[in-house]
């Protein structure tokens, strides 16, 4: 949706600098005049406050880096002086800490929006892809910040995810040992977690700026899941709409942020953290952070070693295929009745197995966590499919316009209907 | 908000600029913190005073310690030493500042100063140079039995640093 711009520049040196470096008309165009669908709601404003996480994470990121250091015997401490000595040094850990949680509080939110409205589907399965490099990489980032402070939670979370990969047959030992740089998490290990954590954000940054690139140039998905077709009709301009849109469910998503940092900072956590690393003994009941959990529990879930690594990477992968895997050509589940069900059926299912991730693996607990991985699966890889070919959607809106006009009892605009052949 | 009987302006300019105003309010009180963390930390506060036992010294002996990671020279002065120094008239001096000035009353031996050549920050060396004091390597700058500067570029003498004395063979620096 590029060359929407109406940009002008005003005065001589506008003019002179806009035709030799035009990023004042690039930003004007995807900031200021870009068209968005006028019926979008609040889900959306999820991009914004992601991209504001992503900057509060960096900055309180850069800022703890200078305080820190990297070292086994001493990290520890450091990390308690910061909370201790530094001026404001409790408050800045603390934004960092939450601030992880609250950005994947949000990416979850972000995906489940996408996944509901059907934003990954065509045209948009480039941008649906990059978003699921965005996760991964987010997960990278933040499972090697947890093992920053080198707490107990730091050391046994970074010893058991790094045996992952030792299920690999063959050169499973030789990859974890290269991970570690040694023959157990120690303090090469700590030290090339904390350089891959101060690099990963700004790649993070980079794909962001490539998933805003290709959003702005199929265009927004919207609630309704049908396209553009008149930009005069269907959309308003990004400024001032999506802007303060997108800046009120920032302040409010702020609001709920201030009170896990200011009354609940530890909610979070664990306190096992708070005690130092000891590589000579295992806390007796070691769970990652919440945001891993359910991913957690589709690892416990798998009676062998290998199949429940397999298994839990590719409950992240098949994300990445969902847009040749969802055979529906109707985008949004206001469409879709069958869908609708099985998203929140999904949607619980997946909370299910988060809470699965975080109970002890026995009894019950096990079992319950095979039906939900079972299920987890066939979501994707046969009730999807399937849906496609045998559910009856809804007849779908002929446009935005229409679509907003009908659900706020206007008279729908005659004549502005065209048939619709693909969702 | 002074022209409230304009006819441009009305209820939703003033939500407009109060929306801003708290706005802007919170973002300062944001910046504030990350301005703040530069700042020395508690633990390097918790440094800034030094005790120095003097006994140890010799008569004509400069010993450094470190305060708030400074070099200070305490000077354990011979008679002479003092003599020299007073009896230099002060406009002969680049910075003009009296011997008394610059040690504590009824401990006139001791010379306590920050070992910083106030050129460009070098550490002088002690018992060089022609005025029974100091020389800066760096650029030839030197200094007198009192600290006081005599030879240029330095434009300052040796800064004597906040201290005390809590016994006749003790002081705390700071």
């Amino acid at each position: 949706m590029e060359g929407h711009s109406t940009y002008q520049p005003q005065g001589k040196i506008a003019r002179w600098f806009e035709s030799r470096l035009p990023i004042v008309g690039l930003l004007h165009s995807s900031a200021v005049s870009y068209p968005t669908p006028k019926n979008l709601n609040y889900w959306y404003t999820f991009g914004a406050i992601l991209t504001m996480m992503l900057g509060v994470q960096i900055l309180s990121g850069v800022v703890l880096a200078m305080h820190y250091t990297a070292f086994a015997p001493i990290s520890f401490a450091r990390v308690e002086h910061i909370m201790r000595d530094v001026s404001f040094g409790w408050l800045l850990r603390y934004i960092h800490a939450n601030g992880a949680s609250m950005f994947f509080i949000a990416v979850y939110i972000h995906i489940f929006r996408g996944l509901y409205y059907g934003s990954y589907k065509a045209p948009r399965e480039v941008l649906w892809i990059l978003g699921v490099i965005i996760y991964l990489l987010m997960m990278a980032t933040a499972f090697m910040g947890y093992v920053l402070p080198w707490g107990q939670m730091s050391y046994w979370g970074a010893t058991v995810i790094t045996n992952l990969f030792s299920a690999i047959p063959v050169v499973g030992t030789v990859i974890v040992e290269w991970l570690w740089g040694g023959y157990s998490v120690g303090d090469p290990t700590l030290n090339r977690f904390f350089a891959l954590h101060y690099l990963l954000p700004f790649m993070i940054a980079g794909v962001v700026i490539l998933h805003i690139w290709a959003l702005h140039h199929v265009g927004q998905n919207n609630p309704d899941g049908v396209e553009v077709k008149s930009v005069a009709k269907d959309t308003v301009p990004f400024t001032p709409y999506a802007t303060v849109k997108d800046i009120f469910g920032m302040v409010v998503f702020l609001l709920f942020f201030s009170y896990f940092i200011f009354y609940i900072p530890n909610y979070m956590g664990h306190p096992d953290n708070y005690i130092p690393a000891n590589p000579l003994s295992t806390p007796a009941h070691i769970v990652p952070e919440w945001y891993f959990l359910p991913f957690y529990a589709i690892l416990r879930s798998i009676p062998d070693k290998l199949g429940g690594v397999l298994a839990m990477f590719s409950a992240i992968a098949v994300l990445a295929f969902l847009p040749w895997l969802d055979t529906s050509k109707v985008r949004s589940a206001r469409y879709r009745p069958l869908y609708r069900q099985f998203f929140w059926i999904f949607a619980v299912v997946a909370v299910g197995l988060g809470y699965l991730g975080s109970q002890p693996a026995e009894g019950g607990f096990v079992i319950a966590s095979r039906i939900l991985t079972a299920y987890y699966f066939i979501h994707f890889l046969i009730i999807l499919p399937l849906l496609g070919l045998f559910e009856r959607p809804k007849p779908l809106p002929a446009s935005i316009a229409d679509a907003v006009l009908a659900r706020h009892g206007a008279t729908v605009v005659a004549g502005a209907a065209a048939p619709q052949t693909k969702g | 908000m002074a022209h409230t009987e304009t006819s441009g302006t009305n209820r939703r300019d003033f939500l407009y600029i109060a929306t801003g105003a708290v706005g802007a309010v919170g973002v300062a009180g944001m910046i504030w913190p990350f301005v703040s963390q530069l700042q020395p930390d508690a633990s390097v506060l918790a440094l800034s005073t030094t005790e120095v036992d003097l006994s140890p010294i010799q008569e004509g002996q400069i010993v450094t310690f470190m305060w708030r990671g400074k070099p200070i020279f305490v000077f354990n002065r011979l008679a002479k030493d003092v003599e020299l120094a007073r009896a230099v008239p002060l406009n002969q001096l680049i910075d003009p500042q009296t011997d008394q000035d610059r040690v504590k009353a009824g401990h006139d031996k001791w010379l306590v100063v920050i070992g910083i050549c106030t050129h460009l920050g070098c550490v002088p060396l002690g018992h060089q140079g022609n005025y029974d004091g100091w020389f800066c390597p760096c650029h030839g700058s030197q200094y007198d039995s009192s600290g006081r500067v005599r030879v240029g570029p330095a434009p300052l003498n040796l800064a004597v640093p906040p201290y005390n004395f809590v016994s006749d063979s003790k002081i705390v620096i700071g």
